[in-house]
């Protein structure tokens, strides 16, 4: 949402390059800019992302929050280039890693920057992490892989992981396999596997989705502790408003493929514009200023079918706010101060 | 809503016999042993708790899905905990569950509106004749349309599906509805049209939820009295306000404090109690008190003899050593 040169992939994004003249001490570690990704499916193209553009910078936690099928995981997956094509298709855009546009990149050399400069980790570490070989081996492996260390020292790295994410007796415990772990400690395992090549960039889609709270507070704690520690910027993909209030600085919100809000994240909690992300945060059940039983506030309906896109705003049948503009025409982004972006024709006008 | 009693469970145990094959020796896991508790009719009871604590099996035990090893629960005035065959059959009429995943809930190879029937039929709802047309009832109520009857169960989304599984639960117009982690399968929007179905549902036909979760955010907003459990027990119960509020057992506040806050700044807090490690394995129950392996202010005596569960306000029960009989905090703050 916020590139220069991106008029190519839509033209409502030429007004946003002024707005994102960062200081140039902090340089982006990580720029997507106008990215589009369609599915071709049996019933015709699904325009999966459309325009999607955030910057990520070191040490940082950038949130990008939203309903499933508003395309967060796909953006992750689209940014490393991890996309099945076909059915899939990267139609437009850029992602600047390290002055390169990955998207550009020869596949030899992609593969040396996936689990080595940026890594990731997914929802479910019993369907990441391989049954048949211990933790050790797979964690060893990307540091034999990327860093070309010799075996002996790469269990040396895994052991060392291990101790790094608070696996007791990790000595011992590299030597067993996923099942013998529990989900916690295998998403500490998965953590562990991420981080060994000291990546630049860590994508953590839903990492905590799976686990009880208390060992989601113990993950976000490591993952808080981990990027003090080694300056990695952190995409945190997530639906739970409650998760970025921990882990972001700031916040990307995204609908139906767009994104429909940026900001910093006291922004972004405090004072929401977007109708959907203040229905996101209106409709979470843990916030102190809810009354206990009173009816939640509610978005209506179900994010739209990404085959049949109208002219207008993806929100709009959704919105309590929706006016005939809205279902006309696809909001501009409007630029505001503290580097906040809405698109929502609600804002249409005061620019900052 | 009035205060006399549906549920009331006594000393329910749950042990359930694994290993014990050519090799290895049988070991029992107590996955619940020794819950008592009543709930009000009208009321929402909540029981929190992590994975592994017998919340869930707590539900299934109440709905007579798995074997009670021993104790009691009455549902009105009758014992349903040793009920067999047809007897257990025509008081099921009485008490439905709704499973998390609607996904495995409901036959792929049945239209939706055929599920419901099933139901009325199987409980013998009515008249016969009358049936289709409770089936439209149901949906309507539920938030679905009577044309979506014919459809099958991948044509709705999770959320849909979620109200068809409600809808059949209701069918029989029962009294409690045991639900386990009802929304945890669905979206945070689609969650909230749920939560505000079943708030709006239960206020119109005075029912009667047992609801096992383990999001505090959504147990906080629904429930009227919460019991928190842990390895096998309830380690403290109260209503609402004092469960959050002025939360007790160190258990307890753990859970708390590990729930996400939506403030940003309260990150850095230092208040935060963060838990070691995972709950013990069911298999091993330690001596003393349960949570003294993790908890940040046991002594010596929390190792030695299990705390009892005490009454220490109105409606407030506790199981610590370090709380006194009236409330008292005995650990740091």
């Amino acid at each position: 949402m916020s590139a220069p040169s991106t008029a190519a992939a839509n033209p409502q994004a030429s007004n946003l390059a002024s707005t994102s003249a960062a200081p140039v001490a902090s340089t982006p570690l990580l720029s997507v800019q106008g990215l589009g990704v369609e599915f071709r499916t049996r019933r015709g193209v699904a325009r999966v992302l459309d325009d999607v553009g955030f910057e990520l910078r070191r040490g940082q936690t950038l949130g990008v929050v939203g309903e499933s099928g508003c395309g967060k995981s796909v953006t992750a997956l689209a940014a490393m280039r991890l996309i099945s094509q076909p059915p899939g298709r990267i139609t437009a855009g850029r992602v600047f890693f390290d002055g390169r546009d990955l998207l550009s990149l020869p596949e030899a050399e992609m593969r040396r920057v996936r689990g080595n400069r940026i890594s990731m980790i997914f929802q479910e570490p019993m369907t990441s992490l391989n049954p048949a070989y211990t933790v050790g081996d797979q964690i060893a492996e990307a540091v034999r892989l990327h860093e070309g260390l010799s075996t002996a020292d790469s269990t040396a790295r895994a052991v060392q992981m291990l101790e790094a994410v608070g696996i007791p007796a990790a000595a011992q415990r590299v030597h067993e396999y996923p099942h013998q772990f529990s989900g916690g400690m295998r998403q500490r395992v998965m953590i562990a596997m991420a981080l060994a090549c000291k990546p630049d960039v860590l994508i953590a889609d839903e990492p905590t989705t799976a686990l009880d709270v208390t060992v989601q507070a113990q993950i976000f704690d490591l993952i808080a502790e981990l990027r003090e520690s080694t300056g990695t910027a952190v995409m945190l993909i997530t639906h739970d408003m409650g998760a970025i209030a921990e882990m972001a600085d700031s916040v990307v919100v995204m609908y139906a493929g767009r994104i429909v809000e940026t900001g910093d994240v006291r922004d972004i909690l405090g004072s929401p514009l977007h109708p959907y992300t203040r229905g996101l945060i209106a409709c979470s059940p843990g916030r102190r200023t809810v009354a206990p039983g009173e009816l939640l506030e509610e978005i209506p309906g179900t994010v739209p079918s990404l085959l049949e896109r109208g002219a207008g705003c993806l929100f709009a049948d959704r919105c309590a706010r929706v006016m005939q503009k809205c279902r006309q025409k696809l909001p501009a982004t409007t630029a505001l101060p503290g580097r906040r972006q809405v698109a929502c024709w609600l804002y249409e006008g005061s620019e900052a | 809503m009035t205060t006399d009693t549906l549920l009331s469970v006594r000393d329910l145990k749950v042990h359930f016999p694994v290993g014990g094959g050519l090799f290895g020796t049988r070991q029992m896991v107590k996955a619940v042993d020794g819950v008592s508790f009543d709930v009000k009719r009208g009321s929402i009871f909540g029981i929190v708790g992590e994975s592994g604590s017998g919340k869930s099996t707590t539900a299934l035990a109440v709905m007579r899905l798995v074997k009670i090893t021993a104790g009691t629960v009455r549902l009105g005035e009758a014992e349903i905990g040793h009920l067999k065959g047809e007897a257990l059959r025509r008081e099921r009429r009485r008490f439905q569950m709704v499973f998390q995943d609607p996904y495995a809930s409901l036959n792929p190879r049945k239209r939706a509106g055929d599920a419901i029937l099933d139901a009325l039929n199987l409980m013998d709802v009515g008249e016969p004749a009358s049936r289709p047309d409770r089936a439209r009832e149901l949906f309507l109520q539920t938030g679905l349309r009577p044309e979506q009857l014919q459809l099958f169960p991948h044509q709705f989304s999770g959320g849909q599906r979620q109200r068809i599984v409600l809808a059949r639960a209701l069918a029989a117009r029962p009294e409690l509805v045991v639900c386990d982690e009802p929304v945890s399968a669905l979206d945070v929007a689609i969650q909230a049209q749920m939560l505000n179905l079943m708030m709006r549902l239960q206020r119109e036909f005075g029912l009667t939820y047992l609801f096992i979760s383990h999001d505090l955010g959504v147990v906080r907003h629904l429930c009227g009295e919460v019991a928190v459990m842990y390895l096998g027990r309830i380690v403290e119960q109260a209503p609402r306000e004092a469960l959050f509020e002025r939360p007790l057992h160190p258990y307890t506040r753990a859970l708390w404090s590990a729930a996400p806050s939506f403030d940003p700044d309260a990150r850095s807090r230092k208040d935060r109690i963060r838990l070691q490690g995972d709950p013990p394995s069911p298999l091993k129950v330690p001596q003393g008190c349960r949570f003294a392996g993790r908890c940040p202010f046991a002594q010596d005596l929390c190792r030695t003899k299990e705390p009892a569960l005490l009454e220490v306000a109105p409606g407030h029960q506790i199981a610590c050593h370090r709380v006194g009989d009236e409330g008292q905090v005995m650990y740091p703050n």
